[in-house]
């Protein structure tokens, strides 16, 4: 079956912890599948991943083209290329302009999948350095979405959520373990 | 904030529409990155409604050029991944260079970074003189920009920190003569050089070659599109020879995987034999 709800986590600078307890937090039969967007170099692409392998009990890989998601599995953007939604829920790769300056941008990742989940769409938004994901999420919201920020106050870098919160009325402002808490209640809540 | 404004029937109908006047089918394309350069153009050209923005390119075979050129994505840059050059350097140019004459396909070469980046590394081996380098891409302005071989200066320094990490030990500004913010490439590795426009949709085989690179170009295709255009390849390669493709692109669910054998790590793959 497809699964009819995407959940997104999109980050940048400061974000990387958070996402980890997040990830931590759901248990390996989440009913979702998750696309995390991280803002990264190319650099350190490798141990990047590992790192998510080891923390977190979820299944985790990096997108490949044209892959189906799957419930339960934690999708990785790769460096450098942009992760579209296609109809079909396949995920397809983008290699164009840079936005924000980032590739992967969370804005892009953001409007594509409310563009095919609509109301499934789940899109959660962490600390960051730059304005990106604030467009998107708006665009999420638009479309019917759930949005969640985190509260600028927890984050490590304030200046993204905020940056969100100034654009768009999240549906919720959270501290990072109240996040956890509210993906825990997707898999429950329908 | 606005929705999307052309809603997926409609771009299939535009894109039925492009096929019937102009020849040029992008109806297998990957529609959501479509969708968002057609959006872009769309919202850049301050259309204030779909029909509109249909009317202008049935009947302005003008602004078609221009859409052409909007909606292919054609950002690029010289030794990009620099791990793959190091191997073509010390994996594939030492067998390509037993050969009399090379013949090398760049399909889809947008602005021609990498062909220039491949003539740089033939000429460090001492196989540019007897090289060919053919850059191939749909659309007419970027092969224009190809064959002028003017890239801005600001990139170079990124590309000669590429250039390092590939394995080069020259001065890279050594191959450019700038000029303000311009960098002209060397005349002696643009002669070795043939640019041209060609759509992987719908053009054929035109050459047989050693090496085709078609990098970052397949991401935009549906898997069908993606099976025709290996096979194209298949048909433009030497047996032995190499086809050489993006940092996250695959030929594992071709046809003709089976004939195909990859070279270490990297995204290049050895044809081992011919179509039975």
């Amino acid at each position: 079956m497809k699964p009819d709800r995407l959940l997104l986590i999109g980050g940048s600078a400061g974000s990387l912890q958070v996402m980890f307890s997040l990830l931590t937090a759901v248990g390996n039969d989440f009913p979702l599948p998750v696309l995390v967007i991280l803002h990264r170099n190319s650099a350190f692409d490798s141990s990047l991943e590992e790192l998510f392998f080891s923390r977190t009990a979820l299944m985790t890989k990096e997108v490949e083209e044209k892959e189906l998601p799957a419930m339960g599995t934690v999708y990785l953007c790769p460096a450098d290329y942009h992760v579209l939604v296609e109809s079909d829920h396949s995920f397809s790769l983008d290699y164009s302009e840079r936005v924000h300056f980032s590739r992967p941008s969370i804005d892009v990742t953001f409007k594509s999948a409310a563009d095919v989940y609509g109301a499934g769409t789940i899109a959660v938004l962490l600390s960051g350095g730059n304005a990106d994901g604030a467009d998107g999420l708006a665009y999420v919201k638009e479309r019917g979405g759930v949005t969640v920020v985190q509260d600028p106050r927890t984050a490590e870098v304030s200046y993204m959520p905020q940056q969100a919160i100034s654009r768009m009325q999240p549906d919720h402002i959270l501290p990072a373990e109240d996040i956890s808490v509210f993906i825990r209640g997707l898999a429950t809540y329908k | 904030m606005e929705f999307n404004p052309i809603q997926y029937e409609e771009l299939e109908q535009l894109l039925t529409d492009i096929y019937k006047r102009y020849g040029y089918d992008f109806s297998e394309y990957s529609k959501a990155s479509l969708q968002r350069r057609i959006h872009r153009l769309f919202t850049l050209d301050k259309f204030p409604s779909f029909a509109e923005f249909r009317y202008r390119l049935q009947t302005d075979a003008q602004y078609f050029r221009r859409f052409v050129e909007e909606i292919t994505v054609n950002v690029t840059e010289m030794l990009r991944d620099p791990s793959f050059y190091r191997t073509l350097r010390t994996t594939i140019l030492p067998v390509l260079a037993t050969y009399p004459f090379i013949r090398i396909w760049h399909a889809g070469c947008a602005t021609g970074e990498e062909v220039y980046s491949m003539a740089i590394l033939l000429k460090e081996a001492g196989l540019l003189h007897k090289s060919l380098l053919y850059g191939t891409d749909i659309n007419p302005l970027v092969i224009e920009k190809a064959r002028k071989g003017i890239f801005p200066v600001s990139q170079m320094q990124k590309y000669s920190e590429n250039y390092i990490q590939s394995g080069g030990v020259r001065d890279f500004s050594s191959y450019y003569t700038a000029n303000y913010h311009l960098a002209k490439f060397d005349s002696s590795l643009t002669r070795r050089m043939i640019f041209s426009t060609h759509n992987l949709v719908s053009d054929f085989s035109f050459n047989e070659f050693q090496l085709i690179l078609c990098r970052n170009v397949l991401i935009y295709f549906e898997r069908d599109l993606q099976s025709k255009v290996f096979k194209l390849f298949d048909y433009s390669l030497e047996n032995f020879g190499y086809l050489a493709l993006g940092s996250k692109e695959s030929m594992r669910f071709s046809s003709i995987a089976g004939r195909y054998k990859q070279v270490g790590k990297e995204k290049i793959w050895r044809k081992t034999h011919e179509a039975g």
